[in-house]
């Protein structure tokens, strides 16, 4: 007789080997290095580090490995590691304009103080698959040094609110909202919608983003400024009473310049999208942008009516980590319930083929 | 027991967060406690918030039983109960009677709980009202003012179309006759049992941060209307290993010419009354 | 006898705009109160004042006696779906579309602790029959109905409570002409017989001489006139009255 399935001790074991095998791959292959895939897949371990929420080229590179390149799966064991360690505060915020800049660009002006620096980018590259990489060996190309930048670049946004053009943002002295201690309400500050968007996933963000400039939700943006390099972070311990610097991480910020048609209280001026990764992440950064001021829509008194615009929407599905256990989990046994609908199917269908044979009668 | 965490993973810290969320649900039955969900290392909609309240309460000498879909052996059965094992140290048991805590996935066991026992659920969407109303800050409103007209309108749409309530699983309740809360995707045939239970019954929703309770003896009524009662639904058939007509059944397909078996879907409930048999 | 809803020293302002100026108003039980003006006049904001949806940056609403500033805003809530009833100018924002035509009818029933199944249904049946719409319609979907009929069945849906005070907001706006004359004349009907009281907004004199025992008349945000519906229209004082009784003539 056929009874289900058992043995399901065994099968998960026996399953992970074979994962471990595949993620290995051929073994006549050298294994691939944590320092190769931070040093080579710079990127990847970029977007891993920012949606895992954790700032560590090396954990996100052995991430990476175990993933087999999986960004989501890689930035979900990123997560899962970061939640176990011991929070001891924030950090004072970052200081971009003091940023060590390896690019920095403003599609706002044609020239400004600190000029534009284009930096290692895709842009203008033909996306030709270049051959020459396929050779292995090949010399690395000579990069001419820079000389080092010491001279502050101010910021475009800056600039405008000098001249009263760009709505100042507020200067918050509570310590900002942390979503991974404190479950996201509504209505969600502005710290909290930034923190959500700046763990998000990419796609999600970008396919959003997007849409605001295709006519769902009313933006009219301009890249002020983009600008990506090293910044220090500094951090207040409480025993000592004064910040002290922690360490350097790259980061990629930017801010967008949106038209804003003024209220009663308030004349009409620019006000900014914000977006800040971990990394180089222009897209994610720049999208973000949009989105952060495609949620300020009701705050400003714009009318609500774009998918992009609605804070719930937004903020309950742009994280990659809930969104992939929660769509992959109907992968789960659910014959319990589907036996309940089975029952439930038959007994009204025999309801309605007596109905209706009653009626043929 | 796994160096470098603490006893069952979390910290103590965020282990008294989550009582404290806890001890709030138990104090109102039936309301939801937004509380500060962690990451964990299974997926969420996998059993997170089930194994954040199972952590928080678990000590060195409680016994866990953990289920899915009725069975201990079902797969993440076995991957949580392996998770605590691994973290916690605890003895780990099949048997609902020698349990002190069972973590379940969409079953409620058929033998009685004690008033020893402590019943977590696994919840996938703790808000009742979410396919009415999608947006969190209405469904608390709707909650705050007890407006539940909607979802009696939704059973009232299924009786006119269908003749019946076409509700089959996750079949909302009425706790202690002021909360609409979601028993999770139990099958209804489940829902009486969740009534003035011995056993208090905690409900873990980890992804979307939400924990609710119903304390020991609590009233949980299923909604429904006075001339169309609730029925719960078994398969109409008797189990073919153990032979019960009472227990809820799984259907076992076990041919493609239309030949199944129907069996008990609580494996420790069917095993034992075999060995009663024998 | 009292008036059921007392409004004094309603004011309120949108930006530079004033909505509501200073406005009073009274109901009393059985009466129905027509509040007529062009729009922008501020009959519809009066509307959602005195209904509690909107507060008044100054004066008082009181319902029954009591302020209703004063009430929870649950008690203010369960006021909405019992005593009081609303009927908006287009059907789709007072019905729900996406469920039967008895489940529309049924819901403040059923909001109000209604159990019993085949009572709802009756109470269905009966309400469909009562604003003209075949009761073998009770399982259809509303978006399957004219405009003449959503209109209808939200007002069957407002009415199944028996409340005592409805609040309309142009509720023959969208309709061709022949459908309006048909529709006035049940709400005339149902008003009588269920002794209601009623606040209707309107730019519609035809339909307020029809149903309203008073009229008042908005203008920029304040009352220009007021009093009995016969007296009002065919006695205008205010010139603004005047220009819109005269217009309607000539129309």
């Amino acid at each position: 007789m056929y009874v289900a399935v058992k043995g399901g001790e065994a099968a998960i074991d026996a399953a992970h080997g074979w994962l471990a095998a595949e993620r290995r791959g051929d073994p006549a292959l050298p294994e691939l290095t944590l320092d190769q895939i931070a040093q080579q897949m710079t990127l990847a371990v970029d977007r891993v580090m920012a949606e895992g929420s954790c700032y560590d080229r090396g954990l996100a590179a052995l991430a990476l490995k175990q993933a087999r390149g999986d960004a989501i799966e890689a930035a979900f064991l990123l997560r899962a590691y970061r939640t176990t360690l011991a929070r001891f505060g924030a950090a004072e915020p970052l200081d971009t304009g003091g940023m060590r800049i390896a690019r920095r660009i403003s599609a706002t002006y044609k020239d400004l103080p600190g000029g534009q620096v284009l930096g290692p980018t895709f842009d203008y590259t033909h996306r030709l698959l270049d051959f020459a990489l396929a050779a292995e060996g090949a010399p690395p190309a000579t990069v001419p040094e820079r000389e080092a930048d010491t001279a502050v670049v101010p910021r475009v946004a800056e600039l405008l609110a000098r001249e009263g053009l760009m709505q100042r943002e507020p200067q918050g002295e509570a310590e900002p909202t942390d979503l991974t201690r404190d479950p996201l309400t509504f209505p969600a500050d502005r710290s909290a919608r930034l923190q959500n968007l700046a763990r998000g996933d990419e796609g999600f963000l970008l396919g959003l983003g997007y849409s605001t400039q295709r006519g769902y939700g009313n933006a009219h943006p301009f890249v002020g400024e983009i600008r990506q390099g090293r910044v220090t972070v500094e951090f207040t311990p409480p025993e000592l009473g004064f910040p002290i610097a922690i360490g350097e991480i790259d980061v990629t910020e930017c801010q967008m310049v949106n038209q804003f048609k003024g209220s009663l209280t308030e004349p009409p001026q620019f006000t900014r999208g914000y977006g800040l990764v971990f990394g180089h992440g222009e897209r994610k950064a720049m999208a973000m942008a949009l989105v952060d001021r495609a949620l300020r829509a009701e705050e400003l008194g714009e009318e609500v009516t774009a998918p992009a615009q609605d804070a719930e929407f937004v903020l309950y599905h742009s994280d990659n980590v809930e969104a992939t256990g929660f769509v992959e989990h109907l992968k789960l046994p659910h014959y319990v319930d589907f036996q309940s609908e089975l029952e439930n199917i038959r007994a009204m269908r025999a309801d309605a083929m007596g109905a209706l044979k009653q009626a043929a009668e | 027991m796994e160096q470098g965490y603490n006893f069952a993973y979390l910290d103590e810290a965020t282990k008294r967060m989550i009582r404290r969320a806890i001890l709030k649900a138990v104090a109102i039955p039936g309301h939801q406690i937004p509380f500060g969900a962690r990451e964990m290392p299974l997926p969420y909609g996998w059993g997170t918030g089930g194994i954040q309240v199972t952590a928080s309460i678990i000590g060195p000498n409680d016994t866990l039983k953990v289920i899915d879909q009725g069975a201990d052996d079902t797969t993440n059965a076995i991957s949580i109960r392996r998770f605590f094992a691994r973290v916690a140290g605890v003895a780990t048991t099949e048997h609902t009677a020698e349990a002190s805590i069972i973590q379940t996935r969409h079953r409620i066991p058929e033998r009685a709980l004690r008033e020893d026992q402590i019943l977590v659920y696994q919840v996938p969407m703790p808000e009742p009202l979410f396919r009415l109303e999608p947006r969190v800050a209405e469904t608390r409103r709707m909650h705050a003012l007890a407006e539940y007209g909607l979802m009696q309108v939704r059973l009232y749409e299924d009786i006119a179309r269908l003749g019946r309530i076409g509700t089959a699983y996750n079949y909302p309740v009425m706790v202690n006759a002021r909360y609409l809360m979601s028993p999770s995707p139990i099958p209804a045939f489940d829902n009486p049992k969740m009534d003035r239970m011995p056993a208090l019954q905690l409900f873990g929703a980890g992804r979307e941060k939400r924990i609710y309770a119903v304390p020991p003896y609590t009233p949980v009524k299923s909604l429904d209307f006075d001339d169309h009662p609730f029925r719960a639904i078994r398969a109409p058939h008797a189990c073919t290993l153990c032979g019960s007509t009472s227990s809820y059944l799984d259907e076992v397909v076990t041919d493609d010419r239309g030949g199944r078996v129907f069996v008990c879907s609580d494996t420790d409930y069917c095993q034992s009354r075999r060995e009663k048999a024998a | 006898m009292t008036p059921l809803l007392e409004a004094s020293g309603l004011s309120l302002r949108f930006g530079a705009i004033r909505a509501l100026d200073d406005v009073a108003i009274d109901v009393w039980p059985g009466e129905v109160l027509a509040i007529v003006g062009e729009s922008g006049s501020g009959k519809s904001t009066l509307l959602r004042v005195l209904s509690g949806q909107q507060a008044a940056e100054a004066g008082t609403v009181r319902y029954d006696g009591a302020d209703i500033r004063s009430l929870s805003e649950a008690a203010l809530r369960r006021l909405s779906r019992s005593d009081w009833g609303f009927v908006h100018q287009n059907p789709r924002d007072g019905l729900r579309m996406a469920i039967s035509a008895g489940g529309n009818i049924g819901e403040r029933l059923m909001a109000n602790g209604a159990r019993h199944y085949g009572d709802i249904r009756a109470e269905a049946l009966a309400w469909l029959s009562r604003v003209e719409i075949d009761p073998a319609r009770i399982d259809a979907l509303p978006r399957t109905f004219s405009g003449g009929m959503q209109q209808r069945l939200q007002i069957a849906r407002t009415l199944v409570t028996r409340p005592r005070l409805v609040f309309m907001d142009e509720p023959t706006g969208g309709l061709d002409v022949s459908v309006q004359a048909k529709l006035l004349d049940m709400l005339r009907g149902l008003v009588r017989d269920l002794g209601l009281s009623v606040v209707i907004v309107t730019h519609d004199i035809a339909a307020a001489r029809l149903l309203a025992h008073r009229i008042v008349v908005m203008r920029h945000g304040r009352v220009v006139e007021e009093g009995l519906t016969d007296r009002v229209l065919d006695d205008p004082q205010h010139p603004y009255t005047q220009l819109l009784v005269s217009s309607v003539l000539a129309a």
